[in-house]
């Protein structure tokens, strides 16, 4: 499904990795992972678990982490289950990062919806920022890929940068948000222009009220016909 | 007919106090005190008491169709479930929030901003359909809905709304929260029970169906968000009030979600068939450029066909209506394309996105997906020959329905859609090409 990617030499990522074990943290959060399957479904897990750990690796690394076989391999340990199996779900969901990725994990939408509110100009952003689409920089701080359709088609174009979402961009709008995380800051999260979440951009054609309270509209149910 | 006519169907505009989502743009707090004084969990064991069949025969006198895109009657899929285990084996209620289909982007709306909506209705359809739980499978890249929805749960856990003794009702139920981690194929029903059982997503054969074993290999049935989340409303407001809205056969109000070429894109909750002119212009600003700019619109996510300008503008936006086009309403995901597009491009990089999320388990959707995208990115450039155009169409035709999910299909509409409307212009790009290019044989 996804395209092949370059793993790290096996010595060396067995070296690094080959004595991987969960922080005290993650240890707890693991167990209340397997905990919400049935008695004997622990294979459920598997999932959450290498989220976790792709998550400890990427703060262990300074990056958005990935995983390494040996990781891999202490999960199937875990869940009690053959290796293969836990390498079969890495390679098959795609944000599963099976070799090293930058500081900064930049994934573009370029489907349909995001093509034509222009994610074209927001992947010229990232090449005018020296990005290359499947490559990291050489400081190691940005990783880009083009991905397919993050669910957020009413504020396209868009992009997932590491957990967050940044909305309604142009060229210079994703130009600022390079610059800003290369400077060690953090961009607004969310639409970059004058707008709620999903609501028409300028302010919402419907229920207003709640703009200012929270107004409960049950009162109302009973007045005039509906149809 | 005998009978006087009937009055004409409600198709909007909707009134603020009709809708169900009120905090739809999340101007206010999703948590749950907030949610209660919207009118959430307000008293839901009062709804318990209504009885099991009671909530179902309401369901389905509501007249609501399942919101994920098939359009299924929601009481009658809930009826389904077995009312009592004969083998001791429980019953699960999984809800689908793996919302990958381009365009659609409600279900995303519902868990950030009401996500109580959503566990109220878990609680409520897995009761009437006898489920020992809920699983809510949310995709993998909604980060932060995912933490708003499993802090939503941890919240109706403290407050004793769900677990042991839900709403004091004698019923026990949990809810669990399972992340997907990027696999548009698992928003398939039996691909999503593989995924929660820690597999790779692939659909699997029916029969037997999810009714009979799913999850675990008991009985399970799937629902997506929005048809779980209205099912509260439905029960306190009754199934009259929800049958007012839309034409028959496609009653209730509904959440579209409207990208592309408008001047104002948004996510908006409106009664059922609404035209689409009107969705239009009072939601989003109007077509950019204005209406003799549009080119074509596809109105229910990605795997529908595309319906020309003149076709949809006066539409009604409700199931009937968009398959009398050769069209659908899927999830209400409505890409509108002004002039200004490249149609084959636009089709063919949904084409990519099907190849992209094809899972490799059927040989006519593996292949045919890369093939078929191949094609269309020489006919976006023209160097075909004209006759490739019948060949892919040709090709489509022999995807569809030969797989065992509705992948197949999903990638065959949209290239069946183009030609179908717009072949002279796939026809122009191949004869200006001519003589420009060698003409090449079909890939592969």
């Amino acid at each position: 499904m996804a395209d092949a990617v370059h793993i790290p030499d096996e010595a060396e990522t067995r070296a690094r990795w080959g004595a991987f074990e969960w922080t005290a943290e993650n240890a707890e959060q693991a167990k209340k992972v397997v905990a919400r399957y049935p008695a004997g479904r622990q294979q459920s897990a598997v999932m959450p678990l290498l989220d976790l750990a792709q998550r400890q690796v990427g703060a262990e690394t300074q990056t958005n982490g990935w995983l390494p076989v040996p990781v891999m391999e202490f999960i199937g340990r875990q869940l009690d289950m053959p290796y293969m199996r836990v390498y079969e779900v890495a390679t098959f969901y795609t944000m599963y990062n099976l070799a090293p990725v930058g500081r900064y994990h930049v994934q573009v939408c370029g489907t349909t919806p995001c093509m034509l509110r222009g994610s074209d100009d927001v992947f010229a952003a990232c090449k005018n920022k020296g990005l290359v689409k499947g490559g990291t920089t050489p400081d190691g701080l940005f990783t880009l890929n083009e991905v397919e359709c993050l669910g957020a088609c009413a504020n396209a174009p868009m992009v997932q940068i590491n957990d967050d979402n940044f909305e309604d961009l142009t060229y210079d709008s994703m130009s600022a948000i390079l610059e800003t995380l290369a400077a060690g800051g953090q961009p607004k999260i969310g639409p970059q222009i004058d707008r709620q979440t999903s609501a028409p951009e300028g302010g919402p054609t419907t229920l207003k009220e709640m703009v200012s309270e929270n107004h409960d509209y049950r009162g109302q149910w009973n007045e005039g016909a509906t149809a | 007919m005998t009978d006087a006519p009937a009055p004409a169907p409600f198709v909007g505009p909707l009134s603020d106090k009709d809708r169900i989502f009120t905090n739809v743009h999340g101007f206010q707090d999703w948590g749950i005190d907030a949610a209660m004084k919207r009118g959430d969990w307000d008293n839901t064991k009062k709804l318990m008491e209504l009885g099991q069949d009671a909530i179902i025969d309401i369901i389905k006198a509501s007249n609501l169709r399942g919101r994920g895109g098939a359009g299924f009657p929601t009481g009658m899929k809930w009826s389904f479930m077995p009312k009592e285990s004969k083998d001791g084996r429980p019953s699960f209620l999984v809800i689908n929030a793996d919302e990958s289909e381009p365009g659609s982007c409600k279900d995303r709306e519902i868990i950030r901003h009401d996500p109580h909506k959503l566990i109220e209705g878990a609680l409520i359809a897995g009761f009437a359909m006898r489920a020992r739980a809920a699983y809510i499978y949310i995709r993998g890249e909604f980060i932060y809905e995912a933490k708003v929805l499993f802090a939503a749960v941890e919240q109706a856990y403290e407050k004793g709304f769900i677990g042991k003794n839900a709403c004091g009702s004698g019923y026990d139920f949990d809810v669990f929260v399972h992340r997907g981690a990027g696999a548009y194929i698992c928003g398939e029903e039996t691909a999503q029970i593989e995924s929660i059982e820690g597999k790779k997503g692939q659909p699997r054969l029916k029969p037997p169906f999810p009714a009979g074993a799913g999850l675990y290999g008991c009985p399970t049935t799937v629902n997506n968000v929005e048809s779980i989340a209205v099912s509260p409303t439905i029960l306190r407001r009754g199934a009259a009030w929800f049958n007012g809205f839309g034409r028959e056969n496609n009653r209730g109000t509904k959440l579209f979600q409207i990208s592309g070429h408008v001047n104002k894109p948004c996510v908006v909750e409106e009664s059922m068939s609404i035209p689409f002119r009107e969705l239009i212009d009072r939601h989003c600003g109007g077509i950019r450029g204005g209406w003799d700019n549009l080119l074509a619109v596809i109105p229910g996510g990605s795997s529908v066909p595309l319906v020309p300008a003149k076709e949809i503008m006066d539409a009604p936006m409700d199931f009937d209506g968009l398959r009398a086009l050769g069209s659908g309403l899927g999830t209400a995901a409505v890409i509108v394309m002004d002039k200004s597009t490249d149609i084959v491009r636009a089709i063919s990089r949904l084409s990519y996105f099907y190849k992209h999320e094809s899972c490799g388990q059927c040989t006519p959707c593996r292949e045919g997906t890369g093939w078929m995208w191949r094609v269309m990115e020489r006919l976006r450039t023209g160097d075909a020959d004209q006759s490739e155009i019948d060949m892919l169409f040709n090709v489509t035709k022999q995807v569809e329905g030969h797989t065992i999910c509705a992948l197949g299909d999903a990638a065959a509409w949209p290239i069946q859609g183009l030609i179908r409307h717009f072949r002279p212009e796939i026809e122009r790009r191949i004869n200006e090409n001519k003589g420009s290019a060698p003409v090449m044989e079909a890939a592969e």
